[in-house]
Formats: C-alpha cells, structure tokens, sequence
C-alpha cells in the first residue's frame, strides 16, 4: 500500500460512465444508419506526424525482425492509416480509437483520449460540416450550427483582417488583451494569431449553438487542401461550442508531393527551434501517389463532445481514469 | 538561479515577472485547435500584492524567485525598522514600512509571524491567523446587550479599530480574526 492508494477510485461516476455507453452506442448508430462502415488501425506505426505542435509518444518494440529494438510511434490520430484503406478503395469509414499526445494535459485535454474519425468520398468539406452538425445535434440535442469564416470571425471580434494585416498590426491587437509582454518578443505569425483567437474569438462565437469556422489561413492547412477560389486560405474547418474545440476537418489533400513538400517544411521549422524532426510516413506518400479518392475527412474529440452532451466541466468527469491516477 | 518551464508552474511555486518576486496561483492549459499551446497563469506579485493573468507560450521558460518563508517572533520597532527574532538561533531581521504594510496593526510582541525573504530581505510580513489585543478605549455599551446587535468600534493598543459587541469594555482582551479583520471572542484567560 502506498499513499496513491487513496486515489484509485474512477473520475468519473459510474453513472456518467454507463451514460457514456450509451452515448458510445448512438455515435455508431449513427454511422451504420449511412452505411459508413467501422474499421480499426494500429495505434503503433513506424513513423509520427510532423506538425511542430503534435508532440507523440514514442515506445521500442523488440521481436523477430527488430532484435535491438524498432522505435514506434503511439498514434496522434489515425489519420494516416485511415488514408491508406480509402486509397485501397475501403468507401466512407469511421473509427473511435485512442489518440496519444504528450505534453496535454489540464481541464480539456488528457494525453490519451478518445478520437472519433471519420472520411466521406465525393464530400466536400461543405457537405462534412452538414453531417458533423447533424451528429452534433444527434448526441447532444443542439441547435445547427453557425458558420462563420476564420477571416469573418477576425474582423467581427478582433477589428482585424488576418490575411493581410501586418505583424504590427497582430501584435497590437494581443498587447490590447494584456499579451504584449508575449507580443513584443514573437516573430511568428500564426502563433499571435493563435493566441489571439484564443483569447479574442473563441470566448465570443459557439456560446449558443456550435460554431464553424472555415477557410483557415494557408499557413495553417495542415492536410487540407488550398481554395482554389483563394490560395491564401485553406479547405479546414474546426467547430467551437462553449469554449471547446470539439472537431477539426478537411477537404483532404491529395497531391503526394504538396504533401511532402508540407511534412519537409514542418521539419525545417522543428530545426529552426532546435526541436528533433520526425520521420516522414512513407507509405502514406505511397497511398497519396496511388491515389486517393477525393474526399474530407473530420477528427472528433469524443470526451469532450460527451462532456457537452453529458454538462460536465472537465474531461476527468467524463474519463473512467484520467492521466492522475491510470 | 533556476528556471522553471510552464510544465513545472503549479500553485506555490514562486518565479520572476517584471523584476518582481511572484507567486503561481493557477496555471490552466488551453489549444487552439491545432497550433501552438498556451498556458493561462493566475500570479500574486508578492511586494505589490497585484493579482493578474499572464499567458505564456507552453514549454517557455521563466526564472524561478529565490523566495522564503520563515517564520519568526516579533520583538519591537524602532519607528522606522520591525525587528524578528528567530527563538532557536536569535538571529535577529528587521523589516521596513513597505514589507509591514497595514499588517503594523495586528503585531503583537512575541506572536510568531511569516516572514518572506527575497534574496534574503523581507518583502512582505504576515501575523498569525490568530491576536490577541487590548482594547485601550470604546465607549462604554448598555447593560443587558448581546453579540451580534450591530456593536461598536473599539480601538486596541496596537492601534487596531475593532467593531466589537456592545458588552466588551475597555482594558479586557479579545480574540480577533486578522485576515478578515473580525472580532472573534473575548480571550480565554
């Protein structure tokens, strides 16, 4: 017996926990009701994501074929082996597995938790938003959804055009919500932009009812793929509902060497802030230069979308054991 | 000195904001989405005693404040300087106006009080939750009346004005709250 001892008791009450269940039920009926059939990846995989903010998990397998041991990655999301089975031709799929991160834990996030995700050939990152929202309004009983571009949002909470405003202009705006000790020293763009839509947007849009934001600036596409209409914006989307982040999708991007050109460029930026580069997922280049249908593709965080279903404040409330005491 | 990550901040830990000693009162983690992580930190600034809301980028390092709390018994004052004294070494500090502040009404010689040192100097002295003061002068209360009537002010001899119930006279000693400035009971003698 240790003093830890004390603590082994769940977070959550078996009641939410039962709830949970049910909730669990519901999102695949949701699903088989669409014919989007469920399918399950491995959690480990040879290589990681390369974003500069996603920090995985990495663990040592050791067996045939790796007698001194093979570094493998606990996933960010499944994303990559999800891409895999459309460009092998597996149709619209879901999964609901774990999604590892290291370094988040607090009042939203846990280092491992519960991702909902799921691609649809022939959608639009239009016509994905429309079906999230409906699984929305399926779980948690909300009105639809408001939709508002990331630019619209700026203008209308920030008095600022984050397209072509001027670093000055961003570090204004962040030293007016009393960040200018942060401001003054930051050189990176979409960091003050994220800092302000922290703290100067999202408290402000999805209070009602969920709120989607589109059309993120091209420097923060991540997988999505450009507007055509307007490259300097890309083809992702988050939805916001009471100062949660609950979903980010995308008009997936299909080119195999805007890809790569991508994941190198995230790695340049890792070595600029003396951070380790990640190895790039070869057979998710493969995948892309097969051919991947053209669809979208949305993450969802389930702990927080049954927080919001369930009204509890924290995803400890929600989580059987979270990072305290598993 | 040591630095501290955002990693390490947690309620307690003392570090350096604009050259003033600071103590985290809560750090909340929060993500936009994708993109760079922040962290919200609730800080007391120990000399002015402000309490503010900073955010700091995660992973971003801060110097940590070599700040101590110890605790010693008060002696007397000269006027300009408090002066402690530790009971085991009688090592004795003095403390200034500023680091006193209007915690001067609750020192009563020989209470044990918190002082705080930073880099070995007192920034701020707290008395015990605890006093025990006479009161010097109030007016004299109605016969017959209880606590809890609205009461009268009394001055202690540390200067201290006291609301206390109209049945407490001058020259007895009463039991006060200092951290909300209350009267408790009279003092059990």
């Amino acid at each position: 017996m240790t003093s830890h001892s004390a603590f082994w008791q769940p977070t959550a009450s078996i009641e939410v926990l039962q709830k949970r269940a049910l909730l669990m039920r519901k999102v695949r009926d949701f699903f088989a009701k669409r014919q989007v059939w469920e399918v399950e990846t491995p959690n480990l995989s040879s290589a990681t994501v390369t974003d500069e903010h996603l920090q995985g998990f990495s663990t040592e397998f050791v067996g045939p074929g790796a007698a001194l041991g093979r570094t493998m990655y606990l996933q960010t999301s499944p994303e990559y082996a999800m891409k895999r089975l459309l460009a092998a031709g597996s149709g619209a799929i879901f999964q609901i597995c774990k999604a590892y991160r290291n370094e988040e834990a607090g009042r939203w996030h846990n280092p491992e938790f519960t991702m909902l995700e799921w691609y649809r050939p022939g959608f639009d990152h239009v016509a994905l938003m429309q079906e999230l929202d409906e699984l929305v309004q399926y779980i948690c009983g909300t009105e639809p959804a408001q939709r508002m571009s990331y630019q619209q949002a700026c203008i209308q909470h920030l008095q600022l055009d984050p397209l072509s405003c001027s670093l000055d202009t961003l570090r204004e705006a962040a030293t007016q919500l009393g960040h200018g000790d942060l401001a003054a020293k930051e050189e990176d763009r979409d960091t003050l932009l994220q800092l302000l839509f922290c703290d100067g947007v999202e408290p402000h849009i999805g209070q009602i009812r969920p709120c989607f934001i589109f059309d993120f600036p091209a420097s923060q596409a991540a997988l999505a793929k450009l507007n055509p209409d307007d490259n300097r914006v890309a083809q992702r989307f988050e939805l916001y509902f009471r100062q949660l982040e609950l979903a980010n999708g995308f008009h997936e991007l299909d080119d195999a060497d805007e890809q790569l050109a991508r994941f190198e460029h995230d790695n340049l930026k890792r070595r600029q802030q003396g951070k380790a580069e990640k190895p790039i997922d070869p057979y998710l280049l493969g995948a892309l230069q097969a051919g991947l249908p053209a669809c979208a593709g949305v993450a969802v965080g389930l702990d927080r979308l049954f927080m919001l279903a369930l009204d509890k404040p924290k995803i400890r409330d929600v989580l059987s054991f979270d990072i305290g005491n598993a | 000195m040591a630095f501290y990550s955002t990693n390490e901040f947690k309620a307690g830990l003392k570090i350096m904001l604009d050259g003033e000693p600071c103590n985290v009162l809560e750090n909340e983690y929060v993500k936009p989405g994708k993109g760079q992580a922040f962290n919200r930190v609730k800080i007391r600034k120990l000399i002015s005693g402000k309490v503010l809301e900073k955010t700091f980028k995660s992973g971003d390092t801060v110097e940590g404040a070599d700040v101590l709390d110890i605790s010693l018994s008060y002696l007397y004052t000269d006027g300009e300087f408090w002066h402690f004294m530790n009971n085991e070494t009688f090592e004795q500090i003095a403390a200034d106006k500023a680091a006193v502040g209007d915690n001067v009404k609750w020192l009563v010689e020989n209470d044990p009080c918190t002082i705080t040192l930073w880099n070995g100097s007192p920034i701020t002295v707290t008395p015990p939750n605890f006093v025990e003061l006479e009161i010097t002068e109030t007016d004299p209360g109605l016969k017959g009346d209880t606590a809890g009537t609205g009461g009268k002010p009394a001055t202690c001899s540390t200067g201290a004005v006291i609301r206390v119930p109209l049945f407490v006279q001058t020259g007895e000693v009463i039991k006060v709250d200092t951290r909300s400035g209350e009267y408790v009971s009279r003092a059990q003698k």
